[in-house]
């Protein structure tokens, strides 16, 4: 499992991996924001953390068809799947190295991005706490919409229907826990459901991403 | 009788297809008269003429939410048994749920207009109606994008089962997420004033009409779906020959 991590993580981060696209994108969604809702702070204030919530989604969203589709394609997958290690811990390593590579960076990099957006002040750490418990549900939920569309030759399109509206919870909580802390609030009951969803996710999903994942090698 | 005999097309075939003249005809019968007897009720003290809209709205949005109930069972019928003609009734059922969604985010949205006076608003009912027409939407499309029926049936299998988690959880999050505009229950048990009968009895009719048009284009829906995998088999096997 470990050797697997460590596998996909050198993969992600070499040339053409990928590494840093996802954030490239999160930038960019920042910047195009203000162009569609105009440049005044208090705006960009009041709709920053759904901005950065829903930015944050999406770029975690371009990078997942890569968690198993070069695997599948040149059949080191089916190498997996009879591996002794369970298939279920093969997509935990593999959701697990997809979130190193860019829920961890999109945490960390959310306060200078929000920045941009003008979050108010006392919600910075909400934003960064928010997003480092709930992007680990984004990426063991996007193992799971990419593990069911894998054979497939145009699954892309078809991905982000099946995964956007799980993400829906996850973005309620995580978003709703930045905006209280953003008007001074009390995040943590926010925080609380938010770390609850993520667990549920990380417990559950996984064998229901194994299972698609063996119908599709079948 | 039990529904392992219906795993058997040739028996499924033969029973549905004595169901479904009555199916049709009960359905037309309750659908139409539910709904021309509620059109001429008399008008709500407050609501006005609007309130006989309830008689689409409330059926549509009941059966919406109990299609993807079925939609659940059957998938893990065939997940757990293998029993084919469970797949592709749900595979059938999807389509409806997904229409019968919309009808209710429709009329709710045109009953909404004059009443609240906007066509839309991101009260917790109507966000979760929308949420589970976009599991609908994801649904139908794996179905169409999968090739292999088998792997089809059993993709969308698993998929029903972690929507079903999802869109249970959706509902109660966007409870936490913004307070409601949208009225209670239409319907209770609790004895009370809740709905007068020149209303409630319409309804049941209308309700009654609706679980009858979805049994029926589940039926006719089902068994194209055997015809279609029947005639796959048939083109197969020429192939081969």
């Amino acid at each position: 499992m470990k050797a697997l991590l460590l596998r996909d993580l050198r993969l992600a981060t070499r040339a053409g991996g990928g590494f840093g696209l996802a954030l490239a994108f999160f930038l960019i969604t920042c910047t195009l924001v203000p162009f569609g809702v105009g440049p005044e702070g208090g705006t960009l204030a009041r709709i920053a953390p759904g901005i950065l919530w829903v930015g944050a989604l999406l770029s975690c969203l371009l990078s997942l068809d890569r968690i198993f589709a070069l695997d599948f394609e040149d059949g080191s997958l089916d190498l997996l799947a009879t591996a002794p290690l369970p298939l279920e811990g093969a997509v935990a390593a593999k959701a697990c190295a997809h979130w190193l590579v860019t829920g961890l960076p999109l945490a960390l990099a959310a306060p200078v991005f929000a920045l941009l957006l003008h979050l108010p002040g006392p919600a910075y750490p909400w934003l960064v706490v928010s997003l480092l418990i709930g992007t680990p549900a984004l990426s063991m939920l996007g193992a799971f919409g990419a593990a069911v569309t894998v054979g497939l030759r145009r699954g892309g399109l078809l991905m982000s229907l099946l995964v956007l509206p799980l993400y829906v919870p996850t973005l309620i909580f995580g978003a709703e826990a930045v905006r209280r802390g953003a008007a001074g609030g009390d995040p943590l009951p926010a925080l609380i459901f938010l770390a609850g969803v993520t667990l549920g996710v990380l417990a559950l999903v996984p064998f229901a991403a194994a299972a698609a994942l063996r119908v599709n090698l079948r | 009788m039990s529904i392992w005999e219906y795993a058997n097309p040739v028996k499924f075939m033969r029973t549905s297809g004595a169901i479904l003249p009555y199916a049709v005809a009960g359905a037309a019968l309750c659908t139409v008269s539910g709904l021309v007897w509620g059109f001429l009720t008399p008008q709500d003290y407050k609501q006005g003429a609007t309130v006989k809209i309830i008689f689409l709205h409330v059926p549509a949005a009941l059966m919406a939410i109990n299609i993807w109930l079925m939609m659940l069972v059957t998938s893990l019928i065939w997940l757990v048994r293998r029993h084919h003609v469970s797949a592709l009734a749900a595979k059938a059922a999807a389509p409806v749920g997904a229409v019968m969604t919309l009808i209710a985010l429709i009329t709710g949205a045109i009953w909404g207009q004059p009443m609240w006076g906007t066509w839309w608003e991101w009260d917790p009912r109507l966000t979760s109606f929308l949420i589970l027409f976009l599991f609908y939407l994801g649904y139908i499309a794996l179905w169409a994008a999968v090739e292999n029926p088998d792997s089809a049936a059993d993709l969308t299998g698993v998929l029903c089962l972690v929507g079903s988690v999802f869109a249970l959880l959706s509902r109660y999050a966007v409870n936490f997420w913004n307070q409601g505009l949208h009225q209670g229950a239409s319907l209770s048990l609790a004895p009370g004033e809740r709905m007068s009968a020149v209303y409630k009895y319409p309804l049941y009719l209308s309700m009654l009409g609706f679980f009858l048009l979805f049994l029926a284009l589940l039926l006719v829906r089902t068994r194209t779906e055997i015809r279609r995998r029947r005639l796959a088999a048939l083109l197969a096997r020429e192939m081969r020959a």
